[in-house]
């Protein structure tokens, strides 16, 4: 057989500290950065504005269209290279534009797309997508995805407490809290533009991130039956050194896809991938050296009585196990 | 062994079952053939496809309040979705969607449309059509010297109040100029008006090109009539009693002017203006239209039947109504009552024309479009068929995906997926060798029952959804990675490979089951939350988990119970 890491007996835990100055000063610089560039990068889709996306036939000038704009009275726009040289978005996000669209979302639209018409001829560019999005829509769609991000971690937490004892779902808690900053820290410092897809990723991010702590806790509560005579910390790093095979050949496969995605899925899904790819690396970090030594700090404070294993509803009888324990 | 047989027969059910649910199959549906739709029946996988997939265009719209409050908004805007739907058969357009959302919002979905704009107005349209008399009793000359200090007053405050005020100009006029007052309103979409001379006709500059009829204008009696604020700016014309030419250049000013509900107000009783939709060239100025009606109009677009666009050789574009016959016996009696008055076809408060009445008019007419082309008839006629809107609307919400950029995207999906699929194979079977191989085939499986729960469910397929169905691949096989780590661990402790195969797919069932329903209710809170590209995607990953906990649990297994059985080296060496 082909193994990778196998029957290692690493301690892990030993790097806790070092591990906790690396993830406080990640987030303190992601959080750090709104000073310096401003808040974050929210879709229209959040703020209200207009988004077209087109397609010149010949790579135009941006400072041509920004003063075309400028001139038609639709000031601050963003201009972005979206992909190839000949593909650009325009962004109109200011708060007049947004409260223009109040009356009829579609008029920022029309008006750039005259605008440039007027300027470049109507031959020279193509309108490939728009997107214009009122006032009072964004508004519910914030409102909207924040209430998702809580709920979603909350009901899976719920679950959690009730499949494992309550001190692994409390680290499993902060752990998830811990994800929620250092993603919001990456896309920042990424600048990626935060729409509901992106929603949707650190949604899945966080739920991929559970998924890691439960296999290295299920593996914890299985250990712990074993009633060896050990403290809490052994059996921990025995059950991160047991999953490690696992949590290797999981991370390549969905690393595999992610990458996958990043390269070939095109633009608009590119933020997405990015978030996907920092979420594996966040899966493993968090589960060994977040959630972890979380369990050990809450076992230090509310310790266990010794001789009680730990809860697990509907257990079958382990007739095999203690056939191979008294072999 | 007859456990091994039930448990291959149910995977080849299933099989069959997705295979079925997944064929191209004939669906009735309207299809574009030649320019035009007709309703045919077409081969295709009946996986629906997103608008971010297919092309099209997304509406959202809410009730227009700035007019005035509406109560009973629910039933208000079930009343205008029958509207609003009649108007898109109409439009041709494949598989529309109109939907309330909550309580106050309409979605409208038309995949496949090529001429957005066109839809928009069409869909967005109040399309409410009056018939009004218009005024013989000079009550607007007679009210000048109450109106002129109101006037002076209103116009004299802050022009930022003023200009900016609510949007009362009918849909087609777009955003006024703000800041100043005297700001000369100009549309994109003006045509230049024709020459005046001896035939008036004049061009409309709405965008929808609706123009009116009127009748010989005498340049030499235009004049204007006082020296107030209000009345020097309204010019008398030519033949038709109560109305008005006012100067392009004090339209924006008078539209502010009117529009305040204190001028409206002191309106004498029983009569209201109302702009015409052209502009006129007279005596090598540009002129608006203002009519003086009777507030009270002798037929509305209720009575309305059934309405035909049609080309006249000498009338040109125009559109033929009928009404029905309680309509049709009122008009008559109405119409027989102002033989020789000028009737007002007034559409969303705009004039369109006013023809002098000859005759009684029964229960079919015309409204005559002059300059308008036949598509303005036919998107004319389409509105007064399907009936005005109850309540006014407005899009707070648009999103226009050209079909070309939906072909990109699936491609673009493909291939990730493709890329995605060879890396997990080279994976899985350099890693698990025989065992990964069967991994490998499971999920193949667990992709097909993926795409049949989509499509046996009538999900839409999104650029997110693909995306998700890329990533479930990735993590569905994370259930064979636990169950083949647990197997190689108990071949460590020495078990017998029946018996560690077991082990393996007992053990790892906990954690499997755990891990999947966190993710599915994650998905469930985002269904609850997204709209729609999101909403594909929340979709697909729960489809994806529920197939692969199916997948990796009860058909590898059945692999796994198949190979054990015929090989007989498996009972020596695992090959995992």
């Amino acid at each position: 057989m082909l193994r990778i890491f196998h029957n290692t007996a690493f301690d892990f835990i030993k790097w806790w500290r070092t591990a906790a100055i690396a993830t406080i000063a990640f987030i303190v610089l992601g959080l750090g950065s709104f000073a310096v560039t401003g808040g974050i990068n929210y879709s229209i889709e959040f703020t209200g504005g207009t988004l077209q996306q087109l397609q010149f036939q010949q790579p135009p000038d941006v400072g041509r269209i920004r003063t075309t704009l400028d001139a038609a009275g639709i000031k601050g726009a963003e201009i972005q290279q979206y992909g190839g040289p000949t593909e650009f978005t325009v962004r109109a996000q200011d708060a007049a534009q947004v409260r223009e669209q109040g009356a009829n979302a579609a008029s920022v639209g029309r008006r750039i797309e005259g605008a440039l018409t007027q300027a470049f001829g109507a031959n020279a560019f193509r309108v490939v997508r728009t997107e214009a999005v009122g006032p009072r829509v964004g508004a519910e769609l914030r409102r909207g995805a924040i209430i998702a991000v809580l709920l979603g971690s909350l009901i899976t937490l719920i679950y959690l407490a009730v499949r494992f004892e309550w001190r692994f779902g409390l680290a499993a808690v902060l752990a998830t809290g811990h994800d929620i900053f250092v993603t919001l820290a990456f896309i920042k410092l990424m600048h990626l533009e935060v729409s509901l897809t992106i929603v949707a990723a650190i949604l899945t991010l966080l739920g991929y991130s559970m998924n890691d702590t439960i296999i290295i806790f299920d593996r914890v509560r299985e250990d712990l039956r074993q009633k060896r005579k050990e403290p809490l910390r052994a059996t921990l790093n025995r059950a991160i050194n047991e999953t490690l095979p696992r949590s290797i050949l999981t991370h390549a496969t969905t690393l595999a896809a992610t990458l996958a995605l990043l390269f070939f899925a095109g633009e608009v899904i590119r933020p997405f991938a990015w978030v996907m790819a920092f979420g594996v690396i966040v899966a493993t970090f968090s589960s060994v050296y977040v959630a972890g030594p979380l369990l050990l700090w809450i076992e230090r404070k509310w310790p266990r009585r010794i001789d009680a294993a730990p809860s697990r509803p509907a257990a079958r009888p382990r007739v095999e196990d203690e056939a191979v324990v008294a072999r | 062994m007859s456990n091994l047989k039930y448990r291959f027969l149910l995977i080849a059910a299933l099989l069959a079952a997705s295979v079925w649910a997944l064929f191209p199959r004939t669906v009735v549906e309207r299809v574009k053939r030649n320019g035009v739709f007709v309703t045919d029946t077409v081969r295709r996988v009946p996986l629906k496809r997103g608008l971010d997939l297919q092309g099209g265009m997304h509406l959202t719209l809410e009730v227009d309040e700035a007019k005035g409050a509406v109560q009973n908004k629910g039933e208000a805007l079930d009343r205008a979705i029958r509207v609003v739907r009649n108007r898109i058969d109409e439009l041709g357009v494949a598989e529309p969607i109109v939907q309330k959302v909550g309580d106050d919002r309409i979605i409208v979905e038309l995949p496949g449309v090529d001429d957005p704009e066109r839809a928009q107005a069409v869909v967005e349209r109040a399309a409410f059509l009056e018939f009004q008399i218009t005024d013989e009793s000079q009550a607007l000359e007679r009210s000048f010297a109450r109106l002129d200090p109101i006037a002076a007053r209103i116009l004299g405050r802050a022009p930022a109040a003023a200009a900016l005020g609510a949007a009362a100009a009918p849909a087609g006029d777009t955003a006024r100029t703000p800041g100043g007052l005297g700001g000369l309103l100009t549309t994109a979409k003006d045509s230049a008006a024709r020459a005046g001379g001896d035939s008036a006709k004049a061009v409309g500059d709405t965008g929808r090109k609706l123009a009116a009829d009127s009748p010989k204008a005498d340049t030499a009696a235009i004049k204007p009539v006082q020296k107030g604020v209000f009345s020097s700016a309204v010019q008398q014309g030519g033949g038709v009693p109560g109305q008005y030419f006012v100067a392009e250049k004090d339209y924006a000013r008078l539209a502010t002017l009117l529009d305040s509900a204190e001028f409206q107000a002191a309106m004498p009783p029983g009569k209201v203006l109302r702009w015409g939709v052209d502009t006129v060239t007279l005596g090598g100025n540009l002129y608006r239209t203002l009519y003086v009606l009777d507030s009270r109009p002798i037929m509305t677009g209720e009575r309305l039947q059934d309405a035909k666009p049609q080309t006249d050789p000498t009338e040109g574009n125009l559109v033929q109504f009928s009404l029905d016959r309680e309509g049709g016996r009122r008009f008559r009696s109405e119409t027989a009552k102002h033989i020789g008055d000028f009737m007002a076809v007034v559409l969303d408060e705009r004039v369109i024309t006013a023809p002098r009445i000859q005759s009684a008019i029964g229960s079919s007419g015309q409204i005559t479009l002059g300059g308008g082309t036949l598509q303005d008839a036919q998107d004319l006629a389409i509105v007064l068929r399907a009936g005005a809107l109850p309540v006014p609307l407005k899009v707070s919400e648009t999103r226009e995906i050209g079909a070309s950029l939906g072909q990109d995207s699936i491609q673009k999906g493909i291939t990730a997926m493709a890329i995605a699929v060879l890396l997990i194979v080279v994976i899985m079977v350099g890693y698990y060798k025989f065992s990964g191989f069967l991994a490998v085939a499971a999920l193949t499986l667990n992709l097909v029952f993926t795409l049949a729960i989509l499509a046996g469910f009538n999900a839409t397929l999104t650029l997110p959804g693909l995306a998700g169905l890329v990533l479930t691949l990735g993590i569905a096989v994370d259930a064979n990675v636990l169950i083949f780590e647990r197997i190689r661990e108990e071949l460590d402790r020495g078990k017998q490979v029946r018996l560690a195969v077991d082990e393996g797919f007992r053990h790892a069932m906990s954690a499997i089951v755990d891990t999947s329903v966190a993710t599915i209710l994650s998905g469930a809170v985002l269904y609850q939350y997204g709209t729609g590209p999101v909403r594909g995607f929340a979709v697909t990953l729960v489809a994806g988990i529920a197939a692969s906990l199916f997948a990796a649990i009860f058909v590898t297994r059945t692999f796994f119970l198949l190979w054990l059985q015929r090989s007989p080296r498996t009972q020596t060496a695992l090959s995992i």
